[in-house]
């Protein structure tokens, strides 16, 4: 098992650094032979970006703010120049202001609910509408969620409902998009020590509680999320769309 | 003491992408070495791996300098 993905072009949106879940998905996906295009999202990121992407052969890195219309257009034209044809996308970004990860969920900001929502939920979207077309030969395209948009989890507040608008955008996108034999899935990973992750307040804390209960009796790593993800990008999973794979040690089936 | 400041120095140097003579004990992460607070959370994040140690949310607010840093890992480890 190592060429499932030659021969196809891959986009991975949300790399910040190594510890990033989006660039365990590339490596995985580099594994199996896909040839990938990176984005990062500010100056601020891209020469992080650039030095990983280049242990990786034949990348492509190419800047997409996703909150401008104007930039996710352009990096769709940038992907026609450089591949003609695009096979996968995984989605891997997801923004809250960190006075939004703690607290009280009902004392949430019209403004920080909106960010949120567009960032995490909103840019599938805006970047499926724009890529979708170069997917002439069928494609699969993936995002990263978690549990706290089925549950109430401490702390998590205006990002697990930006998670339950992305899960929802799924189903609806696999519905738009299956016609064109284009699969929209996601994997739901158990909590995972990212950048992202330690803007929520109190996060070792959650790690500790899903080592002592979750079946598997540890933490969910990068690697094996890269791997679900691959799988899901991979033509193994071809009958799969509009779901969810729970990639958590089983910690989602735990009741008290 | 010299140990612990030469490995926080390494990761400082690594992570803001600054010159080694610029990491004083002084030194203010974000007046001095430009960290802005994501780099701030990656900081605390590979230190926490570096020492294997836990810095909770708490005590990073608190932690500014260089100096601090090395203290409160000599203090915690």
């Amino acid at each position: 098992m190592s060429n499932l993905l030659t021969g196809k072009n891959i986009l991975v949106m949300g790399v910040a650094n190594e510890r990033s879940i989006a660039w365990a998905i590339a490596q995985s996906c580099a594994a199996q032979g896909a040839r990938l295009a990176f984005t990062y999202e500010s100056e601020r990121v891209e020469e992080r970006v650039r030095k990983l992407a280049d242990t990786i052969p034949g990348s492509v890195v190419l800047p997409c703010n996703v909150t401008v219309d104007a930039e996710i257009d352009t990096l769709a034209e940038a992907l026609k120049e450089h591949f003609g044809v695009l096979h996968g996308y995984a989605h891997s970004i997801a923004f809250a202001k960190g006075e939004e990860l703690e607290g009280l969920f009902v004392d949430t900001s019209r403004d920080g609910f909106a960010l949120a929502n567009d960032i995490s939920a909103y840019s599938l979207v805006a970047v499926a509408k724009r890529i979708y077309p170069l997917m002439t030969e069928g494609g699969s395209i993936m995002t990263m969620t978690y549990l706290g948009s089925q549950r109430a989890m401490k702390n998590y507040n205006v990002m697990g409902v930006a998670k339950a608008a992305l899960e929802a955008s799924v189903r609806y996108l696999a519905a738009d998009l299956g016609q064109y034999n284009i699969r929209v899935n996601g994997v739901s990973a158990g909590p995972i020590r990212t950048l992202a992750a330690k803007g929520i307040k109190d996060f070792n804390s959650i790690l500790r509680q899903v080592e002592e209960k979750a079946p598997l009796r540890r933490t969910t790593d990068t690697a094996e999320v890269g791997d679900t993800a691959m799988f899901l990008l991979s033509p193994l999973s071809r009958g799969i769309t509009g779901e969810f794979v729970y990639v958590d040690g089983g910690y989602h089936i735990i009741g008290v | 003491m010299s140990d612990v400041l030469d490995r926080v120095k390494r990761i400082v140097v690594d992570r803001l992408g600054v010159e080694e003579s610029e990491v004083t004990l002084e030194a203010n992460f974000k007046d001095d070495l430009g960290a802005d607070s994501l780099d701030v959370v990656e900081l605390v994040m590979e230190l926490e791996d570096e020492f294997d140690m836990e810095i909770s949310d708490e005590d990073a607010e608190k932690i500014t300098t260089v100096g601090e840093v090395v203290k409160y890992i000599e203090s915690h480890t």
